[in-house]
């Protein structure tokens, strides 16, 4: 088991690089440092002096890869791939454009994050897996048909839609929490449950419907025949036998996204004015703040990644038949 | 001198490639029978109908929307040089021609007669009131609204109603005709097979779809001669023109960005599964690379990078829809890009499955080339793969396409889309009182849209899948 999890994290570093030069690649060789500091000086009526501080400023003056002016080790060291991106793999994230230490920043930010992703996740797991189970309890049904026909409608809104309505009838129109805004401590709950419920009720039309699809298809097993032949009720079948083998499939998709609560959700964090990691990312995009938006692209790959193989050794623990060797 | 000078956008050209590319399939289909089935078997089916409809009218709307020219402008004395206009039009704007230049001053509210602000008037008599001013098209017929409005309201859905109906009529005598041709019985027995569905194809779904569809047309030609339908937007624009106009936005995101993704996807599928080793190997690694990367990021990475070329290249665009344009084309290579590695993956793993079968081996064994093997063998036996996920990605590109316009890396502000609409709303929303009708009217275009391909691609899933048989 230490074995596979040490052999799995090493087949990830050569993913890692690969990100790394890619994100590299796109900020750095396709967007010269020239145009990053003209987009930041205006693109117009700029000197040539003004770039060359802008860029000396943020290290950006630098060669890209190869320092040949240096001497000895500095030759490789002393380059922007060097300071920018190698210090990546350590989690040394820089300064922003602005010059704010993005690691600090991220720190601080991804709590917010979590306070409104870890719900949503938990809780919309149990409310999609319930109306899964409902709609396949009564399967063939007419209330299993207007399940799904809900489901469909329902994914059929656009995310942004369920934010706004769900503003304007509870804070707006029925005054019951804040529009938007953030507080510490338990202050913060006023401004958590809006984002919550809104964020499980966008995900209920998907995730009902792909848990209900997982959950036929494990009825039409040879167990369950044999769980009903054997005089079980309907009921013990569903949730003795089906729900034990469809947690697989089910941790497939969700073992995965765990890690990447922690990047909070882009459009919910700048519609409720959360500070996390996803309005973080909104506003660096933006304000065109190149540093920032490289920093998050590395540490989402990094969470995804851990996510990958988290899902993995979650298989052992729902699975005894799967052996990682 | 010409009478309008054509304009090729990139969209549009990639567009028509995309429809020969889909009439060419048509062409096959029609030709094997076991390509036929599964078409078959979606027609029988009423959400399939229904949506396929739908679906049709709004491809109908986006390909009308994507034949672009400029109008000459008036010419300046004799022999002098033609200069065309620098706004790029199409041939949908020609037809809804009313829409696009009843433009009023400002926020109007839907089938209002005056201006949603109060502004001040200068009476005859040379007094000043502060009122709402009457808008310049939206019920400028009438006299006095307050009274005239309500009747005018019912006289005009009960003209566009009857024309519905009259339209209505004809298409069932002519689908009556056409069916009793084809299965060689009487018209009236057609009718009677419509009526009583007891032709294998749901023909009543199809009528009452194309019913409520003509109904919908109608109406809105009836009311928009004479009221905005959805309203003005800030600048004056007619709402309702501004959501028919995102319609094509919304299917060029949706297809194009399959068309994009397609080549790349089959081709590194189809080898990785194929050749195995390490081909294999480094394509699933550049697949793993890129899929771990999130997608929105690499989209905000991307086109940021595209602002920056662009404000240093304006050179290059004459027009301020060619720039548009190839903003939409980029967008769509970059989704494109993000979403290929899912379909990627599925076809190596069919082409795992599919090239151990008995009749690979016998190709191989004739000494077929690889390339033979792949085109003949290979490729049609995962087609049903890549027709199901280009169906089921296109709600879902639709839907993102508001969502990167929101955060600001989706397509240009200038062009007309539903993620722009919502995008404005945000703050029309904040207003006292608020002004509720662009995102009304976003909603109903993006929510029909994408349900009858939510519907229609769940259709496609059960006829082609084979599992699902």
């Amino acid at each position: 088991m230490i074995n596979y999890i040490i052999r799995r994290i090493l087949y990830a570093i050569p993913i890692l690089i690969g990100v790394n030069l890619l994100t590299f690649a796109l900020f750095f060789v396709v967007n010269t440092p020239d145009n990053m500091a003209r987009i930041h000086l205006g693109v117009k009526h700029v000197t040539p002096e003004a770039i060359m501080k802008w860029k000396h400023e943020r290290g950006y003056d630098k060669p890209l890869m190869w320092n040949s002016a240096a001497q000895g080790a500095k030759q490789a060291s002393d380059t922007i791939f060097f300071e920018k991106s190698v210090g990546m793999f350590a989690f040394d994230f820089g300064r922003s454009d602005e010059g704010r230490d993005i690691a600090h920043d991220i720190k601080t930010r991804m709590w917010p994050s979590l306070a409104i992703a870890l719900p949503v996740f938990m809780v919309g797991l149990a409310v999609n897996i319930t109306f899964a189970m409902l709609m396949a309890f009564f399967r063939a049904t007419y209330i299993d048909l207007s399940g799904v026909v809900l489901c469909v409608a329902m994914m059929s809104v656009s995310g942004l839609f369920y934010i706004i309505g769900g503003q304007y009838l509870v804070s707006k129109l029925l005054h019951l929490t804040p529009i938007s805004g953030f507080d510490a401590g338990s202050n913060a709950l006023k401004f958590i449950i809006l984002p919550v419920v809104i964020g499980v009720i966008g995900g209920i039309g998907s995730g009902a419907r792909w848990y209900r699809t997982i959950f036929l298809e494990e009825t039409s097993r040879d167990y369950v025949r044999t769980a009903r032949a054997k005089g079980l009720s309907e009921l013990s079948v569903l949730f003795g036998h089906v729900l034990k083998n469809a947690m697989i499939p089910i941790l497939t998709g969700a073992v995965v996204v765990i890690p990447l609560l922690f990047m909070g959700s882009l459009i919910s964090e700048s519609f409720f004015g959360i500070p996390g990691l996803g309005s973080y990312t909104i506003d660096a995009i933006n304000a065109q703040d190149f540093a920032v938006v490289r920093a998050m692209v590395f540490l989402g790959s990094v969470l995804y990644i851990v996510g990958l193989i988290l899902t993995d050794i979650s298989y052992t623990l729902v699975d005894p038949r799967i052996r990682l060797e | 001198m010409m009478l309008f000078k054509p304009v090729f956008l990139w969209t549009d050209m990639l567009l028509w490639l995309l429809l020969a590319g889909v009439a060419f399939y048509v062409w096959r289909v029609r030709l094997h029978e076991h390509l036929r089935e599964p078409w078959r078997r979606l027609l029988r089916s009423r959400s399939g109908v229904a949506s396929a409809v739908v679906l049709l009218a709004f491809v109908a709307v986006g390909v009308l929307d994507s034949l672009h020219f400029r109008l000459p402008l008036e010419k300046q004395g004799n022999g002098a040089e033609t200069h065309y206009s620098p706004e790029v039009l199409s041939v949908f704007d020609l037809m809804v021609g009313p829409l696009r230049k009843q433009v009023e001053k400002t926020y109007s509210a839907p089938f209002a007669s005056q201006l949603y602000t109060k502004e001040t008037i200068e009476l005859p008599g040379g007094k000043q009131v502060r009122d709402y001013p009457r808008l310049k098209f939206g019920g400028a017929h009438l006299r006095e609204p307050a009274r005239e409005q309500a009747g005018d309201v019912a006289v005009t859905a009960l003209q566009g109603g009857v024309y519905a109906l009259a339209l209505c009529g004809g298409l069932t005598f002519m689908l009556a005709l056409w069916l009793a041709r084809r299965r060689s019985i009487s018209p009236g027995a057609a009718w009677t097979m419509i009526r009583h569905g007891r032709d294998e194809i749901p023909w009543r779904t199809f009528l009452s779809t194309v019913g409520l569809l003509a109904l919908f047309v109608c109406l809105a030609t009836a009311f928009s001669a004479k009221y905005h339908i959805f309203g003005t937007d800030k600048v004056g624009q007619d709402v309702f023109y501004l959501a028919l106009k995102s319609i094509r936005t919304g299917l060029m995101i949706g297809t194009l960005t399959t068309l994009v993704m397609l080549p790349f996807a089959l081709l590194l599928g189809i080898m990785a599964g194929y050749f195995r080793g390490w081909v294999d190997d480094v394509i699933q690694y550049t697949y793993t690379t890129l899929s771990s990367i999130p997608g929105v990021l690499l989209i905000a990475a991307a086109v940021l990078i595209l602002q920056v070329y662009m404000d240093s290249n304006q050179e290059l665009f004459d027009t301020v829809a060619a720039r548009a344009d190839i903003r939409l084309l980029f967008l769509c290579v970059i989704l494109g890009i993000t979403s290929w590695t899912g379909l990627c993956r599925l076809l190596r793993g069919e082409t795992l499955k599919v090239r151990e079968m008995e009749f690979i081996q016998a190709a191989t064994a004739f000494g077929v080339g690889h390339f033979r093997i792949i085109a003949r063998h290979i490729l049609p036996n995962v087609m049903h793969i890549v027709l199901i996920s280009i169906v089921l990605d296109f709600s879902a590109l639709v839907l993102a396409e508001a969502v990167l316009s929101y955060v600001g890396v989706g397509v240009d502000p200038s062009m007309q889309s539903w993620g722009n609409m919502i995008n404005g709303a945000r703050l029309e929303m904040a207003r006292e009182p608020m002004v509720w009708w662009s995102l009304l009217a976003a909603f109903v275009f993006m929510f029909v849209l994408v349900l009858s391909a939510n519907l229609f691609s769940d259709r496609v899933r059960d006829a082609f899948d084979p599992r699902v048989r």
